[in-house]
């Protein structure tokens, strides 16, 4: 078993700024599962997009089944064999699961034959589904399996799966594992995109790494360990990070008493009574898949959304659950949302605009509704100096930035503003390594000068490195907290999969 | 044999020179595209362009006369600016200018055997009250009901256009008119004093150039600006810095009608001194071409309120010369406005042309 | 009113509001894929006026339909070519497009303003749009393609990454959008006035916009909106006819009874209902096409 079922040759994809594919070559093998591993931006879902007939390379070929693959849509990938499931869905919410699976076929097919089929596919796979349900009505698992079942209705050769366990719970991955190999045992092939390495130890049979658009390496994964991965991967060992709690000290700076909202709408998830509290100079990590009830809390903690059903949010004895955002920053608390572009900043504006998006007392900014354009100018550049924001300057729009620049930025606008308190979601989502570390000592040398922090993440091991406890979100109720030092981390999956 | 492929890449930051250029490309394309209509008419092209471009400002009352309906065209656009650099939809104008010559019109009828000078600007601010209060409804209904404002302040326009039809034929038509439908001249003091023997323009045009000052600074310089454009740009964002959006909205649509019911006094209290069933040749929805033309910028609303002034000056000429339908002006208004939208996406965009083998 | 008068009410009812059920129709499946288009009354306007011109000259009727179609086909396709290659603002493009309509047809129009013909029997219309609507509705809720429309419309970036060509779709359901349009103008000017005047939709185009809100995007609905519409102001035209006037203590008497109110009262009429289904945040969600106003980059 030992044939290539797909050979890339000097694959190369440029784009305006940036080389997404550089020379890629590798093989992969038929009757596996090949991880294709990389940090974000390292060119891995430009090469699929490629070999789906999403784009067109500039340069080189791809040999598939012995053949050059010459595909210009997905139609005709699927034609020959290839299926592909998104890491966001391509899923239609307000129609059913049946119109779903229709529209991912090319033949007409009727609805008895098509209820065969399914029945089929979901005993061997272990895939189970009811046709008539409506995709918003679906949790994340279930709505992957419906990318999956409607890619295997057409009997691939080759599954195209981009990082699909980001959003499914410890059990639901679990269950995914069963899938795949069921599917590899009869003899069909994974292309498995991830940037989790303990994934690829655990599941996948070789694997290729990539960084800046290039393969740094492409082996099996028999002898490799998570660390020697990562290594390859990252380039560079990183320093461990310095999380310190001896400055923590017993006065408790926030509290949230019995937080609950109902939102009626099946695009929201209802939160039921959260209670917790966090010292001076504690960091304070909230866990979770996302769709459990995080974006709801944050709109709720940040003040975007003031009409809960009952509960306090308590800051240094001021109730502020009433507060708009810009009173909360009024009493020093900084936010910073999971979404950079349209929530924490603006993409169309200047960076020196995106810095009066966050307003405190100690700025300056404007008198009597009069815009101080110097000393808005000069503050821009402070941050963008302080916190290392790669930049051609201060008049440069937000969307130029890129992504690690750009929360670095952000942050460093919250930061700068000396908060008491900072809550923060998804800190360093879709972020270079290199960005990723100093955002995260960022973090920590805030708390270290006394400010309590609250962070949401679905990224276990970030909470792990640098929170001093940990609370896990799970449809809409928060669980107790724990001493990140002394926890188990099958509890916390345990947890975030709802389970206690 | 090499073809060439164009395909369409994003450009990383908007080119500023296009964002010039492009209204200028746009009014060339219309020129030469109106010269192709008048000739396949059976018109020389060059006398039908002259006709309706150069002979109506080539005296100084043309060009008074373009300054008289440059003047409502670049007030209501520079209003509806508030509103589209918001991303709200207000195609409302036409009828809270309506409203606006209703309040501001009704008071001069009201006092028209009174002559003092507080008259006028009374009349001026009952405008202005009269189309934020039209403008006020959609806003309403947008923050209260999340209706929206395309369709509620289109129907609205109708829904004024009528009450002025009932208020001209009904209870204020002049009892000493004759058979043709029309209300009380206002008093001396309650028209718009002319700043030129002879010529039609009035003090409107000085109004309208100051609250044009003063939007450019509101846009520029002051937070509410700011408001409005991070509002327009991302409401996400604006929750997030805190703005009420609510209130930006109220105020937004507020002072677009507020500057549009200016306007729509000042159609009737300049030129006409009275209010006849029909006030206004389209203005209100030629003002959004007006707007877009002039990129929602002062300076650029200025150049192109006179622009499609002289659409409307042209039409006329064209009637008179050529025979051919006012409506005309609205054909080139509709051109305009095409070449613009389409030469903006160089704007947004460019070609990339790649070989194929 | 005795059966007689109901039966005639109806049967006006029926003839008035036909247009309005085409241009609705037709506007219903544009909005289902995704864009919105403004220029109804511009698209009516010229289908008008190209139909009657073309009956005047060729004293053919059929031909009269059939270039009015083409007529709503140019000026839909230039639409098209806006906003799905250029993406220019759907809003800015369809408003352009009625005041380039306003002002086409007036200058086509012009040498025929009170040439007389002789109308068509509107009834064969009526029963087409009956057959129109139950087709669409068929198309969407039956069929593969109809499948597909409403899945671009709903989340075009799904519907490409699937393979779908969401420009193809997008321009197919456009053009049918104009076509419809275009041949309600016909309707007007060759078996409803007949005749050609100048601003003779008198924003029949608006009230078409409205009523596919109204219907929340459902052919079904179409017919309803279309009737209830229609019926309000044939009904107060029933009322004036009868010389109903308000008794003097109703504030604003005169008001209410005079010509104008009555005129306004469907457009009153829409905005209530507009409010009424827009409040419902929930169903606007669910039947609305996501994708409405935005517009298709297929970049990477």
């Amino acid at each position: 078993m030992n044939e290539s079922l797909i050979e890339f040759s000097n694959i190369t994809k440029k784009f305006p700024r940036v080389i997404a594919n550089n020379n890629v070559s590798f093989n992969i093998n038929k009757s596996s599962v090949h991880a294709l591993l990389g940090e974000n931006g390292a060119g891995k879902s430009t090469l699929v997009k490629v070999l789906y007939g999403l784009l067109d390379p500039d340069e080189g070929h791809i040999n598939f089944n012995n053949e050059i693959l010459k595909i210009t849509s997905p139609s005709e990938a699927r034609k020959k064999g290839i299926g592909m499931v998104f890491q966001h869905f391509s899923l239609f919410e307000s129609l059913t699961v049946r119109d779903n699976l229709i529209l991912g076929i090319d033949e007409n097919i009727s609805y008895s034959k098509l209820q065969i089929q399914l029945e089929d596919i979901s005993s061997k796979y272990n895939l189970p589904l009811d046709l008539d349900a409506p995709i918003t009505s679906l949790s994340a698992g279930e709505k992957q399996r419906v990318e999956i079942v409607r890619i295997l209705l057409q009997n691939p050769q080759l599954l195209i799966m981009d990082e699909p366990t980001s959003v499914l719970t410890p059990q639901e991955v679990e269950s995914l594992f069963i899938t795949l190999n069921a599917l590899v045992k009869e003899g069909r092939t994974i292309l498995y995109i991830t940037h989790k390495l303990e994934e690829v130890i655990t599941l996948c049979n070789d694997v290729t790494i990539m960084r800046n658009g290039k393969v740094i390496d492409s082996c099996s994964t028999v002898n490799q360990t998570a660390k020697s991965l990562a290594t390859k991967m990252l380039g560079q060992k990183l320093d461990e990070l310095k999380t310190d709690y001896t400055h923590i000290n017993d006065f408790i700076n926030f509290k949230a008493k019995n937080l609950s909202c109902t939102f009626n709408d099946p695009f929201f998830t209802d939160l039921k009574n959260i209670s917790f509290e966090i010292k001076e100079g504690e960091i304070f990590g909230i866990a979770g898949v996302a769709g459990n009830g995080q974006s709801e809390l944050m709109d709720i903690l940040i003040g975007e959304n003031c009409s809960i059903d009952s509960g306090e949010i308590i800051f240094k004895k001021t109730n502020i659950e009433s507060f708009n955002p810009q009173k909360r920053r009024d009493l020093s608390i900084a936010f910073v949302p999971e979404n950079r572009l349209g929530h924490s900043a603006v993409p169309e504006l200047t960076l020196s605009e995106n810095i009066l998006l966050s307003q405190f007392p100690n700025n300056n900014f404007s008198k009597h509704g009069i815009l101080n354009n110097n000393f808005i100018e000069n503050h821009t550049n402070e941050v963008i100096n302080n916190f290392n924001v790669v930049t051609p300057g201060a008049d440069v729009k937000a969307s130029s930035l890129s992504g690690g620049n750009l929360q670095k930025f952000v942050i460093g606008r919250e930061i700068s503003s000396n908060p008491k308190l900072l809550i923060i979601s998804h800190p360093t989502w879709g972020i270079d390594a290199g960005a990723e570390y100093s955002i995260r000592q960022s973090l920590i040398n805030l708390a270290i000068n006394g400010t309590s922090i609250i962070v949401l993440s679905q990224d276990i091991d970030e909470l792990i490195e640098i929170t001093h406890r940990i609370a896990v979100i799970y449809d809409g109720s928060l669980s107790e907290s724990f001493i990140t030092k002394e926890i188990d981390i099958t509890k916390l999956g345990l947890l975030m999969g709802g389970k206690k | 044999m090499i073809i060439l492929f164009p395909t369409i890449v994003a450009r990383p930051q908007s080119s500023n020179i296009m964002s010039i250029f492009v209204p200028i490309i746009a009014v060339i394309l219309t020129l030469i595209t109106g010269s192709i209509i008048f000739s396949l008419m059976g018109f020389n092209a060059f006398f039908a362009l002259h006709t309706f471009f150069i002979s109506p400002i080539s005296s100084a009352y043309g060009i008074s006369e373009l300054l008289v309906k440059a003047t409502p065209l670049a007030l209501i656009a520079i209003g509806l600016a508030f509103c589209f650099k918001n991303n709200i939809y207000n195609i409302g104008a036409e009828g809270q200018l309506t409203m606006g010559a209703i309040f501001g019109g009704g008071i001069g009828i009201y006092f028209h055997d009174t002559n003092s000078f507080w008259l006028l600007p009374l009349m001026i601010i009952g405008g202005a009250i009269g189309g934020a209060i039209w403008a006020m409804i959609p806003a309403l209904l947008k923050n209260k009901f999340n209706t929206n404002e395309i369709l509620t302040s289109l129907m609205l326009v109708y829904v004024a256009l009528l009450i002025l039809d009932y208020l001209v034929v009904g209870p204020w038509r002049d009892p000493e008119g004759y058979s043709f439908p029309k209300t009380r001249s206002f008093s001396n003091s309650g028209r718009m004093p002319l700043l030129f023997e002879g010529l039609r323009i009035h003090v409107g045009l000085i109004i309208t150039l100051i609250l044009i000052f003063i939007s450019w600074f509101v846009f520029a310089k002051t937070i509410f600006g700011f408001q409005l454009k991070v509002s327009g740009f991302s409401p996400i964002a604006a929750r997030y810095a805190g703005f009420n959006q609510k209130i930006i909205i109220y105020l937004a649509f507020g002072i677009c009608g507020a500057f549009a019911g200016i306007a729509g006094l000042a159609e009737v209290s300049g030129p006409i001194g009275l209010m006849y069933r029909d006030i206004s040749p389209n203005y209100g929805f030629t003002a959004i071409i007006v707007a877009f033309l002039g990129r929602l910028h002062p300076l650029g609303i200025i150049f192109s309120s006179l622009v499609i002034a002289l659409t409307y000056l042209g039409a006329e000429d064209a009637q008179l010369f050529m025979q051919i339908p006012a409506a005309v002006g609205f054909l080139f208004q509709g051109l305009v406005l095409f070449y613009l939208l389409g030469a903006d996406f160089l704007v947004k965009y460019k070609l990339e042309f790649k070989k194929s083998k | 009113m005795n059966y007689l008068e109901l039966i005639g009410f109806i049967q006006i009812v029926l003839i008035a509001t036909t247009p309005v059920v085409f241009a609705g129709i037709g506007e219903l499946v544009t909005e289902k894929s995704g864009v919105l288009n403004l220029g109804v009354e511009g698209m009516m306007l010229v289908g008008a006026v190209t139909a009657f011109v073309t009956l005047v000259i060729t004293g053919s009727y059929v031909l009269a339909f059939l270039f009015s179609i083409l007529a709503g086909i140019f000026m839909s396709g230039l639409f098209a070519f806006l906003v799905l290659i250029l993406m220019s603002n759907q809003v800015a493009t369809g408003l352009s497009l009625t005041i380039f309509g306003i002002g086409l047809s007036s200058m086509i129009g012009k040498k025929y303003i009170g040439t007389p013909i002789d109308g068509l029997t509107p009834w064969y219309f009526v029963i087409l749009s009956f057959i129109i609507v139950f087709l669409v509705g068929y198309f969407f809720y039956k069929t593969k393609s109809g499948l597909i429309l409403r899945a671009v419309g709903e989340s075009h970036t799904s519907a490409h990454a699937l393979g779908y060509s969401v420009l193809k779709i997008r321009l197919l359901a456009i053009l049918f959008g104009g076509s419809m349009c275009a041949f309600a103008g016909s309707y007007i000017s060759i078996c409803y006035a007949p005749m050609w005047q100048e601003g003779m939709i008198a924003g029949r185009g608006w009230i078409a916009l409205a009523l596919v809100v109204f219907s929340t995007w459902k052919p079904s609905r179409i017919l309803i909106g279309a009737y209830i519409f229609g019926g309000t102001s044939i009904f107060q035209m029933h009322l004036q006819g009868k010389g109903f006037k308000f008794p003097h203590w109703v504030p604003l008497d005169d008001f209410f009874s005079s010509a104008p109110f009555f005129n306004m009262s469907p457009y009153l009429a829409t905005m209530i209902v507009l409010v009424i289904i827009s409040s419902n945040k929930l169903r606007i969600k669910l039947s609305a096409p996501a994708c409405l106003t935005m517009p298709f980059y297929k970049g990477s």
